[in-house]
């Protein structure tokens, strides 16, 4: 990264460019459709009523973080594992990991949500729900782990570890409604059996959302990557400029 | 629609997380753009 000199053009654009503007777009697109089936179109569930309408922001919700958990395992093998260490696999790890914290907690939220009409209280030690919120505050903590100071080396090794050790939790908080006697009921998509247990439009407005949910992920994790390598180069120039800034106070008469 | 509260609630609490941290993201990014030069930025 090199240090902007006063006739460098430095434009303030931000992270946005054409690619992302048309990624932002389609995800508004998304989102509209997502809010017209979940909330207007699709009907009521037999058992569950309207609450089911919850179910179309929390699935896909909870599906992106896992994926935005597995991409930064990925991506941390690769940043570890292959000889040019590049940190570019660093930053879409850690930008992934941020963007599925947000989704997990959005997960979370709406579950309460869910939980208060459907079992009477917001929240209960059930397998599922604690396993996730174990998930959550893992990652919560990949991303402290990111902050502890150091060179961007360092960060991205300490990092990459916390990465590979955390995505093992994801098996046991999928699986966990089988492993465990619980509330939270099992897979009515993903099932073993490969029988979707849905009504057409029901099923129709989940794809919806996620598809969606796809769109904002893959367009929050590049504007999050991108502003991840100018806060490297930022950093870069600030402590190049300190160290000069000391060796032209070293240079000064009575300088040490 | 019944509980409309709770279901209104749920995408309200998706979309106003997620639009809260898209904004905060884009600022920070703007505001450090600023301080970083045109060559190091690959994507404009």
């Amino acid at each position: 990264m090199s240090i902007p000199p006063d006739d460098t053009d430095i434009t303030t654009a931000g992270t946005s460019s054409a690619a992302t503007r048309l990624l932002g777009t389609l995800a508004v697109v998304g989102v509209a459709w997502l809010v017209a089936f979940g909330l207007l179109f699709s009907p009521a569930d037999r058992d569950q009523r309207e609450s089911v309408r919850i179910m179309y922001v929390h699935v896909p919700s909870a599906w992106l973080a896992y994926l935005a958990f597995i991409v930064t395992a990925g991506a941390s093998a690769l940043y570890l594992f292959r000889a040019a260490h590049s940190l570019a696999w660093d930053r879409l790890a850690g930008a992934s990991a941020e963007v599925g914290v947000v989704f997990m907690g959005i997960t979370l939220l709406t579950g309460m949500l869910w939980g208060r009409l459907s079992w009477g209280v917001f929240w209960t030690w059930d397998a599922r729900l604690t396993t996730t919120a174990f998930l959550f505050v893992t990652y919560v903590g990949y991303l402290a782990v990111r902050r502890l100071g150091g060179t961007h080396q360092q960060r991205a090794r300490r990092s990459a570890a916390v990465a590979l050790l955390g995505v093992l939790e994801i098996p046991l908080v999928h699986f966990s409604v089988r492993l465990w006697r619980n509330l939270h009921q099992e897979s009515t998509v993903a099932r073993p059996d490969g029988d979707v247990k849905m009504d057409g439009l029901m099923l129709f407005s989940l794809v919806v959302g996620l598809v969606a949910f796809t769109l904002l992920y893959v367009w929050l994790v590049i504007h999050r990557q991108r502003a991840l390598v100018l806060e490297d180069a930022a950093e870069d120039h600030g402590l190049e400029q300190a160290l000069s800034d000391r060796r032209a106070e070293a240079a000064l008469p009575g300088g040490r | 629609m019944e509980d409309a509260g709770f279901i209104i609630g749920s995408y309200v609490v998706t979309f106003g997380v997620i639009g809260a941290y898209a904004v905060a993201m884009l600022t920070r990014a703007r505001r450090l753009a600023r301080r970083v030069a045109d060559e190091d930025k690959p994507w404009t």
